[in-house]
């Protein structure tokens, strides 16, 4: 074997893994090892509970609408900011982050005062029938909310390297623009509007801070997942909680796979398109 | 109609279609991004100037502001030199379970901010694994600081590491095998090649890790307890404050991390400007 040139594999190596272990790991492992105390039956029973079922089934089925239109919109944005020019671009460009860098409990609170009955939205929302804020739509709003960057930020560089003369080509075979967009552009898309679905998803699952505040969390109608975990600590039940949290992850990492699955198969349908 | 005609009829169509996505993203990002963000300032001085100023004066916001430095103070570091050392170890040697170690330093992002304080108050916690040895030793973690810096470590663990990998890999290391060949020894390699070339991704890396850390609610909430002035960061004082519907002073904190998001944003904005080629063409970090 070559000897190594650059130094330093032994010990970083063993620090970020001594790293991880002790605080992913360990923490991890006790979170397996308290939610198997209640056992399967236990899990199974968990599952019974129709408050905890409408609460997990209001976490992943918001969580996939809120990314779902985040596709769509996210899209949207992507296309205006690197395909046009027009006055304030860069400073809507570098708002795109802000659902990153402004902390959750903040955009929780700011959203609930914008659309609760007689904040600067709600009072018009409200009249015309539309609950946003204390209503399953409040909870809906804030993951879309948390979730928005994720696909404008990874179309955009796939967006601006998308070869023009393609376009172009398929212009000039008479196609129309409706045509080139559905036909030529989007199927080139999908691989990287599935990259961000997925962000977008696992990020609007576990969410919290942004949610809690909007939503009311009046059970089996606004109570996120989360938030029944953290009722259960209150309430010294560290195993409910811990199986709450297994059952969570689990359904997330699966989603994820499923998603890396559709991935990795649209990503060859492309290819074989192209 | 003329060919010309139908042309510039088509050219017509196509700038309204133009204009239109125009509208829409820019009406989009300005009632869903904008109005919140103005929304918190236009509530913290909704009673005024003074008022606003009194509700930042008082004791449990000064230890809530104290405390949330602290925290971010040993949290942020930490990462720093975990981001650094992973970051090389990934981007500079083939080894076995190198895509396992990728997606454990990837892990925190996958997992909701309440399940990552749980974790902690299942090993500290008074029923946890090491809860009786810690109660007799009379050490408190759980509803302490020291849960709290440990929860914000979990949560901000990875955003270091992200933004170093993708650069790190596509610098190469030619330069930091050409020092060692020129018989530089490993730290003399490190601060004068390494470094200079990953300098401002690092200060990016630290800038989102940082943000994250002040800003962090779920997994705080869980291990802080909310003994005010005690175990209160700024997002936990906002939650409290609001929850007494203290709605002036919930929002004069609020404005506080809004304008830390702010300056964020505008450091983060300047050194994609600046910086764009040794900050790395980089996955969405975030979260």
């Amino acid at each position: 074997m070559r000897r190594r040139i650059l130094p330093g594999f032994g010990i970083s190596l063993g620090y970020a893994l001594a790293y991880l272990g002790l605080i992913v790991l360990l923490p991890l492992a006790a979170l397996a090892w308290k939610a198997s105390g209640v056992g399967l039956h236990g899990l199974l029973h968990l599952l019974e509970s129709p408050r905890t079922l409408a609460a997990l089934k209001l976490s992943f089925g918001g969580a996939f609408l809120a990314a779902l239109i985040n596709v769509f919109i996210g899209l949207l944005v992507a296309w205006a900011l690197v395909r046009y020019r027009f006055p304030g671009r860069r400073w809507f460009d570098a708002l795109i982050d802000l659902p990153f860098a402004l902390p959750t409990a903040v955009a929780g609170i700011a959203l609930t005062a914008l659309y609760a009955p007689n904040g600067w939205l709600g009072r018009w929302l409200v009249p015309l029938g539309i609950q946003v804020a204390y209503a399953p739509l409040g909870v809906l709003l804030a993951m879309v909310f948390v979730g928005f960057p994720f696909v404008v930020r990874t179309l955009q560089p796939v967006l601006q390297s998308l070869e023009r003369d393609v376009e172009e080509a398929a212009e000039s075979l008479g196609a129309t623009r409706r045509q080139t967009f559905l036909r030529v552009i989007l199927p080139m898309l999908v691989p990287t509007l599935l990259t961000g679905f997925a962000l977008a998803l696992a990020r609007a699952v576990g969410e919290y801070g942004s949610v809690i505040f909007i939503a009311g969390n009046i059970p089996m109608r606004s109570e996120i997942a989360p938030l029944l975990i953290v009722q259960k600590l209150e309430e010294f039940d560290y195993a409910g909680a811990a199986a709450l949290g297994v059952v969570m992850l689990a359904f997330s990492f699966i989603l994820l796979l499923l998603i890396a699955l559709l991935q990795r198969w649209s990503r060859r349908w492309a290819e074989r398109a192209a | 109609m003329s060919a010309a005609r139908k042309t510039r009829h088509a050219g017509v169509k196509q700038r309204l279609g133009h204009a239109l996505i125009i509208v829409l993203a820019s009406v989009f990002l300005g009632v869903f991004l904008l109005l919140p963000l103005a929304s918190v300032f236009v509530e913290a001085f909704r009673q005024g100037v003074h008022a606003y100023l009194t509700s930042l004066h008082q004791p449990e916001a000064l230890a809530a502001i104290r405390l949330t430095l602290l925290v971010a103070a040993i949290a942020v570091p930490l990462n720093l030199v975990f981001g650094v050392a992973a970051a090389w170890v990934m981007t500079r040697f083939e080894f076995r379970g190198k895509a396992v170690l990728g997606a454990l330093i990837d892990l925190p992002f996958s997992v909701s901010p309440v399940i990552s304080g749980l974790v902690y108050v299942l090993l500290f916690g008074a029923q946890g694994w090491f809860g009786p040895w810690l109660a007799a030793h009379d050490v408190k973690i759980i509803f302490a600081v020291p849960g709290l810096v440990l929860a914000t470590v979990f949560i901000t663990l990875p955003f270091v590491a992200r933004e170093l990998i993708p650069l790190m890999q596509a610098q190469g290391s030619e330069e930091e095998e050409a020092a060692r060949v020129l018989g530089a020894n490993g730290w003399q390699m490190f601060f004068h090649v390494t470094l200079p070339n990953i300098r401002w991704a690092l200060l990016y890396g630290v800038l989102l890790c940082n943000a994250r850390a002040m800003g962090e609610f779920g997994a705080v909430s869980v291990v802080s307890g909310h003994i005010r002035g005690l175990t209160t960061t700024m997002p936990l004082e906002v939650e409290m404050r609001y929850n007494e519907y203290d709605y002036v002073g919930a929002f004069a904190i609020a404005s506080l991390l809004a304008m830390l998001a702010l300056f964020t944003l505008a450091v983060k904005t300047f050194l994609e400007w600046r910086y764009s080629d040794e900050i790395a063409a980089h996955a969405p970090g975030g979260h």
